[in-house]
C-alpha cells in the first residue's frame, strides 16, 4: 500500500468512531494550541522583560576617561598640568570604525555651582547632545530638551534635572528663566522627568546619579569652558584638560555588545599612550537577559512537555480501545497475509493521522492567538474598565510574538507524540495470534 | 464464469501442491498436554475438492489451520509450494499465506469499514511486488461471486450468503494454491448453503483446489474427497462418485 491509501485507510477506521477519534484529536489538538500560545505569551513576555533591559542599557557599551596613575602620568604630564582621556577625535573614529554601533553620544562633565539669586546648588554640568536624553531615556516633564540647533548656535541654554529645578525654583517654573553657572546665564529650556539612579552598570561604574544633573549643548561648553579646568585641592592649583569625559556607544543587538566592545578596546589602544579610558560593558545586564531567556525556554518546554504528554496519553487509550476493538480485523489482515510489521504500520499509520489532525487544527487554531488576545483585551477594557486600569501595564501591553519555530515544533512533536504513543498499542495488535484474534468476538 | 477460472488457473497439472508428514500438534493445558493430532500424513492434488469431517474436538480446525500456516506443527513436516513451511518464521508464514493460500471463514470475517471491493481487494495490499491488475481483477471476481451490483456497499448491508461470496472472491484474488475453508456453510440456511456449494463446485471444476471442514454430510457429499478425523488421527478417507 502506498502512502496515500494508508493515510485513507487510516482517515476511514477512526471514522468509524467519530466522537472517539473526535475527542483524542482534541486532546492533541488542545496540547499543540497550548504550546503555540504559551511560547507566543512567553515570547511577548520575554521581549518585554528585554526591552527593559535594553532600556537600562544592555546594548550601551560605555567609554569613559579615567585620570592615569601619577607614576604613569608623569611622561604625559607637564608643569602646566595633565591632559588625559578621550579625545573628539577618538569619538569620530569610534563612529566611523564601528559598524555595528547605531548611535554614538559624547559627554562632557564638571561640578559647577548652578544659582538662581539667592538659591545655588552644586551640580554636574553635563555637556552633551540632544541624543543624550534618547539614550539614557530621560524624559522631558516640561519645556523641552536639547536641540540639534542649540548645538548649533552655541545657545546658552540648560535642561534641569527634576531636583535641581525644584532647588532652584521652588515657586515659580523654571522654564524661560535664567540660571547662572559662573559668570553665564542659561535660559531654562526644560525640565527633565524625575529619575532614579540607574543601576551600576557592568558592576564597575558607580551608579549614575541624574538627581544633580544640569544639561547645556556640549558645544556651548566646549566654547564657554573649554577642555581645561582649574580646580583646588589641597591648596594647590589642578590643572587638568580633558576633551571628553564619556562616549556612550549604542549597538544594535545585545549579541554585538562584546565584539563591538573589543574593537572599541583595539582603536584606542592605537592612539593611546597611557591607559586613561575604560570600556566598559554591561555584563550583568547581559547575563540577566540570557538567564531570563534560559528561564523561559525551560519553562516553555515544560509545559510543552506536559500537554503533549497529556494528548500522547490520551492517543494511546484511543489506540489500545481501537485495538482490541478490531482484534478480529487484525486477524482477518494477518490471515491474509499482513505480517506483524505491516500490521505495526497500519496501526501507527492511524495514529499519526490522529496526531496529525490535532496537530494540523493545533496550529490553525494557534494562530488565532494575537485576535483572542485583542479581543479579550478589548473585552476587559470596555465591560470592566477599573478592573483593566489596575492591572499591571506589563499585562496590559503584553503582545503575544507567534514564534515560527514553535509551530514547526508543536506540530512535529505533535506527530511524534503520536508515533511513540502508537507504538505500544500497534504492537500489542501485531503481536496477537492470528487464530486467536479470528476467534475473537 | 469458466473464463475467469482459465485466466486464474495456477500453472501445475495434477502435481502434489500440499502435502503434511506425520505432524502432530500438542496444546499444554495447564500441565496435561491435548494432543489435538496425534501424526496425520495427506497429499493434496492440484484440482482435489477435500471435505475434513469429524466430531467436535476431532481436530479438523486444527488441522485446517496447519494447512492455512497460521500454526506450525509441533512435529512433522509442511511442504507448500515445494518447500517446507513447518518451521518458518512468523514472517515468513505471513507472505506464504498471501502467496500460496486462500481463506474462507465460517462467519465470513469480512472488514467491515471496507466496500465490497474493498474486501475483496485486502489481500493485494500485501502481495510483493504489487499487482499492477489489482483493480480490474478484484471487479472480474465481483462479477465471477454475482456481486457486481454491490461493489459499493459494507458487509453489514449484505446477507449472510452475499458475504460469502465476497469473501470467497477475496479468497480468489491472490490466485492461491489452496482455498482453505472452515465450515464455510456454517452460518447458512440450507438454501444459501446450496448456492455456496455450487459456487465452490464450479470454482473446483475450473481448476481450483478446495479443502474444506464440514460436519454437515450433504455439505461434505459435494467434495470428491472425505476425510474423516477422529482424536487427531485420519479414521478414513472416501472417494465420492
Ligand atoms: N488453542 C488451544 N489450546 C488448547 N487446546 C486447544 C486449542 N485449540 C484446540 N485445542 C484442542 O484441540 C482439540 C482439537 O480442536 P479443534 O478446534 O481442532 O477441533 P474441531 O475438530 O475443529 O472441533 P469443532 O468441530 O468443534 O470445531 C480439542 O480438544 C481442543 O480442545
Ligand atoms: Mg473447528
Amino acid at each position: 500500500m502506498n502512502f496515500l491509501q494508508q493515510l485513507r485507510l487510516g482517515f476511514r477506521s477512526l471514522l468509524l468512531h467519530k466522537l472517539r477519534s473526535a475527542l483524542a484529536v482534541l486532546g492533541i489538538l488542545i496540547g499543540v494550541t497550548a504550546v503555540i500560545w504559551l511560547v507566543a505569551l512567553g515570547e511577548g513576555v520575554s521581549y518585554q522583560a528585554q526591552q527593559q533591559i535594553k532600556n537600562l542599557g544592555a546594548t550601551s557599551i560605555i567609554v569613559r576617561s579615567i585620570k592615569p596613575t601619577e607614576e604613569s602620568n608623569s611622561e604625559g604630564g607637564s608643569r602646566s598640568g595633565i591632559a588625559y582621556g578621550l579625545l573628539r577625535d577618538d569619538y569620530d573614529r569610534i563612529l566611523a570604525n564601528v559598524p555595528t554601533i547605531t548611535k554614538a553620544m559624547p559627554m562632557r562633565e564638571i561640578s559647577r555651582e548652578v544659582r538662581n539669586g539667592e538659591f545655588a546648588l552644586d551640580a554636574t554640568l553635563v555637556g552633551c547632545t540632544p541624543e543624550y536624553f534618547d539614550i539614557n531615556r530621560l524624559g522631558i516633564e516640561r519645556g523641552r530638551p536639547l536641540s540639534a540647533a542649540d548645538m548649533e548656535y552655541l545657545d546658552n541654554v540648560a535642561v534641569l534635572a527634576y531636583e535641581v529645578a525644584e532647588r532652584l525654583f521652588p515657586i515659580e517654573d523654571p522654564v524661560g528663566r535664567a540660571v547662572q553657572i559662573g559668570d553665564e546665564f542659561y535660559v531654562v529650556i526644560g525640565v527633565a522627568e524625575q529619575r532614579t539612579a540607574s543601576a551600576a552598570i557592568g558592576g564597575s561604574l558607580a551608579a549614575r546619579q541624574y538627581d544633580k544633573d544640569v544639561y547645556i549643548p556640549l558645544s556651548t561648553f566646549r566654547a564657554r569652558i573649554g577642555d581645561r579646568v582649574i580646580t583646588v585641592r589641597g591648596g594647590t592649583f589642578q590643572n587638568e584638560t580633558v576633551e571628553l569625559n564619556q562616549i556612550t556607544a549604542v549597538v544594535d543587538d545585545m549579541k554585538a555588545v562584546d565584539s563591538s566592545a573589543d574593537i572599541i578596546r583595539d582603536l584606542l589602544r592605537r592612539y593611546h599612550k597611557l591607559l586613561d579610558y575604560s570600556v566598559v560593558v554591561p555584563k550583568e545586564l547581559l547575563e540577566q537577559a540570557e538567564t531570563l531567556r534560559t528561564m523561559f525556554n525551560v519553562l516553555l518546554l515544560l509545559i510543552a512537555g506536559i500537554s503533549l504528554l497529556v494528548g500522547g496519553i490520551g492517543i494511546m487509550n484511543i489506540m489500545l480501545a481501537t485495538v482490541t476493538e478490531r482484534t478480529r480485523e487484525i486477524g482477518i489482515r494477518r490471515a491474509l497475509g499482513a505480517t506483524k510489521g505491516e500490521i505495526v504500520q497500519q496501526f501507527l499509520w492511524e495514529t499519526v493521522v490522529l496526531s496529525g489532525t490535532g496537530g494540523l487544527l493545533g496550529v490553525a487554531f494557534g494562530f488565532l492567538c494575537g485576535p483572542t488576545v485583542a479581543l479579550v483585551r478589548r473585552t476587559i477594557s470596555e465591560l470592566f474598565p477599573e478592573v483593566w486600569r489596575s492591572l499591571p501595564p506589563n499585562i496590559r501591553d503584553l503582545e503575544p510574538l507567534l514564534a515560527p519555530w514553535s509551530i514547526a515544533a508543536a506540530f512535529g512533536i505533535s506527530v511524534g507524540v503520536g508515533i511513540i504513543f502508537g507504538i505500544y498499542p500497534a504492537r500489542r495488535a501485531a503481536n496477537m495470534d492470528p487464530i486467536e484474534a479470528l476467534r475473537h468476538e | 464464469m469458466s473464463s475467469v477460472a482459465t485466466e486464474n488457473r495456477p500453472e501445475t497439472g495434477r502435481d502434489v501442491v500440499a502435502s503434511v508428514r506425520n505432524v502432530t500438534k500438542v496444546y499444554r493445558l495447564g500441565g496435561e498436554d491435548v494432543k489435538a493430532l496425534a501424526g496425520v500424513s495427506i497429499d493434496f492434488h492440484q484440482g482435489d475438492f477435500v471435505a475434513i469431517m469429524g466430531s467436535s474436538g476431532s481436530g479438523k480446525s486444527t488441522l485446517l489451520n496447519l494447512l492455512g500456516c497460521l500454526d506450525r506443527p509441533t512435529t512433522g513436516q509442511y511442504f507448500l509450494g515445494g518447500n517446507d513451511v513447518a518451521t518458518l518464521d512468523d514472517e515468513s508464514l505471513s507472505r506464504v499465506r498471501g502467496r500460496y493460500l486462500g481463506f474462507v471463514f465460517q462467519s465470513y470475517n469480512l472488514i467491515q469499514q471496507l466496500s465490497v471491493v474493498e474486501n475483496i481487494a485486502v489481500p493485494l495490499a500485501y502481495q510483493r511486488p504489487t499487482n499492477p491488475d489489482g483493480p480490474e481483477l478484484c471487479l472480474r471476481l465481483a462479477k465471477l461471486v454475482g456481486l457486481s451490483g454491490r461493489l459499493g456497499h459494507r458487509p453489514n448491508q449484505l446477507s449472510g450468503g452475499q458475504q460469502q461470496r465476497v469473501a470467497i472472491a477475496r479468497a480468489l484474488v491472490n490466485n492461491p494454491h489452496v482455498i482453505l475453508a472452515d465450515e464455510p456453510t456454517g452460518n447458512l440456511d440450507t438454501a444459501t448453503s446450496l448456492e455456496i456449494m455450487d459456487l465452490l463446485d464450479a470454482l473446483n471444476n475450473a481448476g481450483r483446489t478446495i479443502v474444506m471442514v464440514t460436519h454437515e454430510p450433504d455439505i461434505a457429499a459435494r467434495a470428491k474427497t472425505v476425510i474423516s478425523l477422529r482424536d487427531g488421527k485420519i479414521e478414513s478417507i472416501t472417494h465420492n462418485g
